[in-house]
């Protein structure tokens, strides 16, 4: 049991969906144990790349291979050693709660001995204890993903495929669905996990960033923060924000710029230099400059900086 | 092929159709008022048709003439007028389908030229109860002709005259000729059409729409698994709907049952693979409810209904549509239906229909099995 067991391979992948092509030449590998992410806009390719990976989709070349089984070549032996949970809830929600589990229970084979065991498992984990006789649809969201999570590990599978597991879900529960991923990954199970949160990257062991269905980078958080970056970030609070934005864009030294929540992020080559260029091009533009400090990069930063920032600036250093 | 991941697909699609208003009304309501909208509203008996009598003749003969319509089942004199006017007047209402005139000096020609005739008039726009009619009117009159011409010989003093040639026609299997004993048996192949194809056609689409499907097969249920975990419980469905048409058909209608229930139903489990492979079939198709049971209506019930022998006779309908009802298990299925209730038929001289309905099982169930894919798009 080597903690650098592979789990999931994937080399040279791609999947056409007639002249789109949704998934580009794509290698990677996941670890045993560890929480791998996959993080991306919608549209980058996250979905198509996991339903690659649990048999639901052939891939038009390239090689993927989970649990070490070649997942194009032999589909059903790779779903016994999975769970998956995909992004639009789907289990029934004419059946109770007890009733679903009861039904992937049966589709998995838990061996009777373990069942009881196993259903109580699940519902204490998606803590739905004593609601085990609601109907499903009448569940808040949150629940209904854990509930989701359940049924897609009662199996007790090695590797679980999450796509956008807490897409619509308070932040409450989020964090909750997240200390979930935590436990599994503590007992051994590989995750795999899609999400365009970008905060809940942080939460990944390592993770790949995929834009337009090609990889941008891949690394744990911190390498990507600290090696990824080709500049540095500085925080600046100016109003108004739209002519702001595109004063900062044209701004001396700004190799990049954009909005994040009130404030606006800008990538600069060098910050003592850049500061009073930037100060100077706002006062010109008669603009009100509250704040600008540098700041460490966010993996939002990164992204931006990986893939916008190309279509922003098309001659920059990217 | 593991026994509990068929049955936990069973079970829940048991527990599902148990929730499913529509779907319980069909398995139930459907069955019963199909059999009651075809037994008493399908009635393709011809009996008392409406009769307008106008007599301008207006003597003993002619209205013994008149009487002997009276005195038939066939028709009803419903008007008696005195003026062509009245007559066209109530054929165009529709009181009357049929009129029959009797000219001025009927009588008259009678007696001196030893012949004469009268006029029916037929309202021909649903010309099945006119031919009907048409041939009732003629037997009545031949009928009084000869017992004219008899009367006549006998004043004349001459020996009557005796017919040469007389049929005695006696009706077998349904004897009084009851369009319901023909009808009933079919309503089975309807039913079963209806609960089988159109149940499962949504079964498969169900889960596509609802989004469902992607979590059922990324598990290790095989594709052999869910369409066995998913038609068997429609399968006992329909044929529990089977038994209980078959009850109604024999207590309530009166419709003799002269066959073995064996064969009945070893042909209605094979009738019911042929519906349940294809609303299956058109469920994986379609990936839509409305799309996949629309289908199934339009595949199963249209042609159980129009093309099948089931109201409209096969033999009558032009060539080209008899060579296509020989595809259609429905027509095979009726037929042997109908032979099993009144004719009591043993099945080695059914074996073409029986073989004919297993070949077209054996064809839907194993199309039903390729088409369904673990896969998406």
């Amino acid at each position: 049991m080597s903690a650098n067991e592979i789990s999931v391979a994937v080399e040279n992948l791609t999947k056409r969906f007639g002249s789109f092509v949704a998934v580009n030449n794509v290698s990677f590998e996941a670890h045993r144990g560890e929480i791998f992410g996959f993080l991306g806009p919608n549209g980058a390719g996250k979905s198509t790349t996991i339903r690659i990976l649990c048999g639901l989709l052939t891939p038009t070349s390239g090689k993927a291979r989970v649990a070490g089984i070649d997942v194009a070549a032999e589909p059903e032996a790779v779903r016994q050693q999975i769970g998956y949970m995909s992004q639009k809830f789907s289990l029934y929600n004419d059946l109770k709660v007890i009733e679903n589990l009861r039904f992937f229970a049966g589709l998995y084979n838990v061996p009777s001995a373990d069942l009881s065991g196993r259903l109580e498992w699940a519902l204490r984990m998606a803590g739905l204890e004593g609601r085990d006789q609601s109907y499903t649809r009448e569940l808040a969201v949150g629940w209904k993903q854990r509930l989701a999570l359940g049924c897609a590990v009662l199996h007790r599978p090695p590797i679980v495929f999450l796509d956008e597991p807490t897409s619509g879900v308070d932040p409450i529960s989020r964090r909750q669905f997240w200390e979930l991923i935590q436990e599994m990954v503590a007992e051994g199970i590989t995750v795999f996990v899609t999400t365009h949160y970008m905060d809940e990257a942080e939460y990944c062991n390592r993770l790949v960033l995929i834009d337009r269905g090609r990889i941008v980078a891949m690394g744990t958080p911190t390498e990507l923060k600290t090696r990824s970056m080709r500049g540095q970030i500085l925080l600046v609070d100016c109003e108004p924000l739209g002519p702001a934005l595109e004063a900062l864009q044209h701004a001396p030294g700004v190799l990049d710029a954009a909005v994040f929540g009130n404030s606006l992020h800008a990538v600069v080559a060098d910050p003592a230099a850049a500061i009073p260029q930037i100060k100077q091009a706002m006062a010109a533009q008669g603009l009100r400059l509250s704040r600008i400090e540098p700041i460490p990069p966010s993996l939002e930063d990164v992204f931006v900086g990986l893939t916008a920032g190309r279509e922003i600036k098309p001659g920059g250093t990217a | 092929m593991n026994l509990r991941r068929v049955l936990a697909m069973a079970r829940k699609e048991v527990i599902q159709i148990r929730r499913d208003p529509r779907s319980l009304m069909v398995i139930f309501a459907m069955p019963i008022f199909q059999l009651f909208i075809f037994g008493y509203g399908v009635n393709l008996d011809i009996k008392h048709i409406p009769l307008c009598v106008y007599d301008r003749d207006g003597t003993q003969t002619s209205q013994d003439l008149l009487k002997q319509f009276q005195a038939t089942e066939y028709f009803d004199i419903t008007q008696v007028v005195e003026s062509y006017r009245d007559l066209v007047r109530n054929i165009d209402h529709g009181t009357c389908r049929v009129a029959v005139v009797v000219p001025p000096r009927f009588t008259e020609h009678l007696n001196s030229d030893g012949k004469a005739s009268a006029q029916a008039l037929l309202d021909a726009s649903d010309s099945n109860t006119a031919n009907i009619g048409m041939g009732y009117a003629l037997g009545i009159a031949l009928a009084y002709a000869a017992r004219v011409q008899v009367d006549w010989q006998q004043r004349q003093g001459l020996p009557p005259s005796v017919p040469v040639v007389t049929f005695q026609s006696r009706t077998w299997f349904n004897e009084d000729l009851e369009s319901m004993a023909n009808i009933v048996p079919g309503v089975v192949a309807l039913v079963m059409a209806v609960v089988g194809a159109f149940l499962t056609s949504l079964t498969i689409a169900r889960e596509w729409e609802r989004g469902t499907m992607e979590q059922l097969i990324s598990t290790p249920v095989s594709k052999l698994e869910i369409e066995i975990g998913k038609l068997v419980p429609y399968f006992f469905i329909g044929i529990t709907d089977t038994a209980l048409c078959a009850w109604a058909a024999v207590r309530w209608f009166d419709v003799p049952f002269r066959g073995s229930w064996t064969v009945m139903f070893g042909c209605s489990v094979l009738f019911l693979i042929v519906v349940l492979s294809l609303g299956y079939l058109i469920s994986v198709v379609a990936k839509s409810q409305l799309a996949a049971s629309q289908a199934a209506l339009l595949t199963t019930f249209l042609p159980a209904f129009l093309l099948s022998g089931f109201i409209f006779p096969i033999d009558q309908m032009p060539t080209v549509v008899q060579w296509i009802t020989r595809v259609l298990p429905a027509r095979y299925y009726v037929a042997i239906l109908r032979n099993v209730f009144l004719k009591g038929t043993p099945v080695r001289l059914m074996t073409g229909d029986v073989t004919a309905l297993a070949l077209i099982a054996a064809i839907s169930i194993t199309l039903a099995t390729r088409a369904f894919q673990k896969r998406l798009g």
